[in-house]
């Protein structure tokens, strides 16, 4: 479905992506793993058009879409979950979410009611500010307003950030279930351990380039894995 | 001072500071928006009294104004097209000055082609004519002003409340990255903004110049400099605080006038200000600054 190649970014004077290729196939998670500064944000915000790539291609189904501007590449169906959240306080939770729909057209009600579903808590809070939520709420609005959009695929910066292990556990439950009904997930984590028990596919990323990749189950069985990213000697 | 001349100093007052409350919403909303003080603004409202003078020499009143709406609006956007959207990632003190050179822009320039000499501001025989309620007597045009102004601030709240557009105005003045990632296009929403306060400046032209009858190439700067005074009290980002602050002017100064000080009318305006920044520097209805993480 995307397919990245080749990519170089230069971001904030240094070259922070410096030629990867990977591939999100239809219906997969797939997932980015590395440390704080390997380039994961700068690659997910290049897909978006935040940042513009210095050389390289960026294709959903098979199309190029490097070079067009951030909401022409949302409305190809595209949406991307920022890093830190970033709900917009002053708009109510309601709004939060109609914002996310911003580029459609017809009737929201039945996906307001499923994002409803998928998030009670959203449900009972519909009129209060965003801002007044709490972080695992915000994170949970975030990722409505995200579905709001009816995406093909979904991208989610660090969605585990600052929130309490439990609700971590219930955001990975979220992104499988939101995975389950069709839409194609890539994630960004540091939270490594969790973020390859659901992959599907993962890839490493080292400051700006990927030096591994394989399944999430292979990766979380790799050595090297295991000592840089989840704490586990040899 | 008898009731009579009380209520009639009162209506003036009002009247008055509904014009300034049109200005100044433009004043609030494009830092809302940008977080730009707009000092061409004022200028923008100057220049919408020319287009009146020069529509109402061909066309009949009710032609003209939507003609000078329509002028007033157009100009608006193309400043901000030409002067300030090339100036988006600069330094917000970069759009200050390219604002404040359109300022002089637009005041050499009328200068220039209209001469510096005062111009008869035309006459539109219905908003002139006195009409009298209970002792009270004034051209229509002094009691339509505060109900437009109303209107106008009610049908503007609808809009940035209750609609998509509006919705897009209030999250692209929040946060330009994230709105863009909802698809909102955030140079056309900057540019309906200006369109907006534009619009509110040349009905607010309108309104202004037919009681003061005389358009020179300077007569927005002082007008614009109370207004942005108007929306700082207020609070500048608030649109019922521009309102609120431009009736606190607008009053202010015509009591003072009443009181026979009017040669302090001007310098009221400024006082008010220093004590205000003094006090409550984010106005009355000022946002408050959280910085929550």
């Amino acid at each position: 479905m995307l397919k990245v190649e080749n990519l170089k970014v230069n971001y904030g004077g240094i070259e922070a992506v410096k030629g990867i290729s990977f591939e999100v196939p239809k219906g997969e998670i797939v997932t980015l793993i590395g440390a704080n500064g390997a380039g994961k944000s700068t690659t997910l915000r290049t897909i978006t058009g935040l940042v513009r790539a210095r050389e390289g291609s960026i294709s959903l189904e098979g199309e190029v879409i490097t070079g067009l501007d951030t909401p022409a590449i949302i409305g190809r169906g595209i949406t991307l979950v920022p890093e830190g959240r970033r709900v917009f306080p002053d708009l109510t939770v309601l709004e939060n979410m109609k914002i996310g729909a911003y580029l459609r057209n017809d009737s929201l009600e039945d996906d307001i009611a499923h994002c409803y579903e998928l998030f009670p808590r959203l449900k009972e809070r519909s009129w209060q500010m965003a801002g007044t939520l709490s972080g695992g709420e915000q994170q949970m609005l975030a990722v409505a307003r995200a579905l709001m959009s009816k995406p093909k695929l979904i991208m989610m910066d660090e969605p585990s950030l600052g929130l309490a292990p439990l609700i971590v556990k219930g955001i990975f439950d979220i992104i499988r279930e939101i995975n389950k009904s069709g839409v194609t997930v890539l994630l960004i984590e540091q939270n490594a351990n969790m973020a390859l028990q659901i992959a599907d596919r993962a890839y490493v990323m080292e400051t700006g380039r990927i030096t591994m990749s394989g399944t999430g189950a292979e990766l979380l069985a790799n050595e090297d894995v295991r000592a840089a990213y989840l704490g586990k000697g040899k | 001072m008898n009731t009579t001349l009380f209520l009639q100093q009162c209506l003036t007052g009002i009247s008055l500071g509904g014009a300034y409350a049109l200005i100044a919403i433009g004043y609030t909303l494009v830092y809302g928006i940008l977080r730009l003080i707009n000092f061409a603004h004022g200028d923008i409202f100057m220049m919408a009294g020319y287009f009146m003078i020069f529509a109402m020499a061909v066309f009949p009143w009710y032609v003209s104004i939507p003609i000078v709406l329509i002028a007033t609006v157009i100009l608006g956007v193309l400043i901000e097209r030409t002067a300030y959207k090339p100036l988006r990632s600069a330094p917000r003190m970069s759009v200050m000055i390219s604002a404040i050179g359109v300022s002089y822009l637009l005041q050499n320039l009328a200068t220039y082609l209209f001469t510096a000499l005062p111009k008869g501001y035309p006459e539109i025989p219905i908003l002139k004519k006195i009409y009298n309620f209970g002792g009270i007597s004034a051209s229509l045009v002094t009691f339509l002003t505060p109900v437009i102004t109303i209107v106008l601030v009610f049908l503007l709240l609808q809009l940035i409340g209750h609609t998509k557009v509006g919705m897009a105005m209030r999250a692209v003045s929040k946060d330009y990255e994230t709105a863009q990632l909802m698809g909102i296009r955030i140079d056309r929403t900057i540019s309906f903004t200006f369109a907006v306060g534009s619009l509110l400046a040349g009905v607010g032209s309108i309104l202004y110049f037919t009681d003061r009858m005389t358009v020179f190439p300077f007569s927005g700067s002082l007008p614009g400099l109370k207004c942005f005074v108007a929306a700082v009290i207020g609070g500048i980002g608030s649109i019922p605080g521009a309102v609120v602050g431009g009736f606190i002017l607008g009053i202010g100064e015509t009591v003072l006038v009443a009181m026979g000080y009017s040669t302090f009318s001007d310098a009221f305006t400024f006082i008010l200000l220093i004590i205000m920044l003094l006090i409550r520097p984010t106005g009355i209805f000022g946002e408050k600054v959280t910085d929550k993480v």
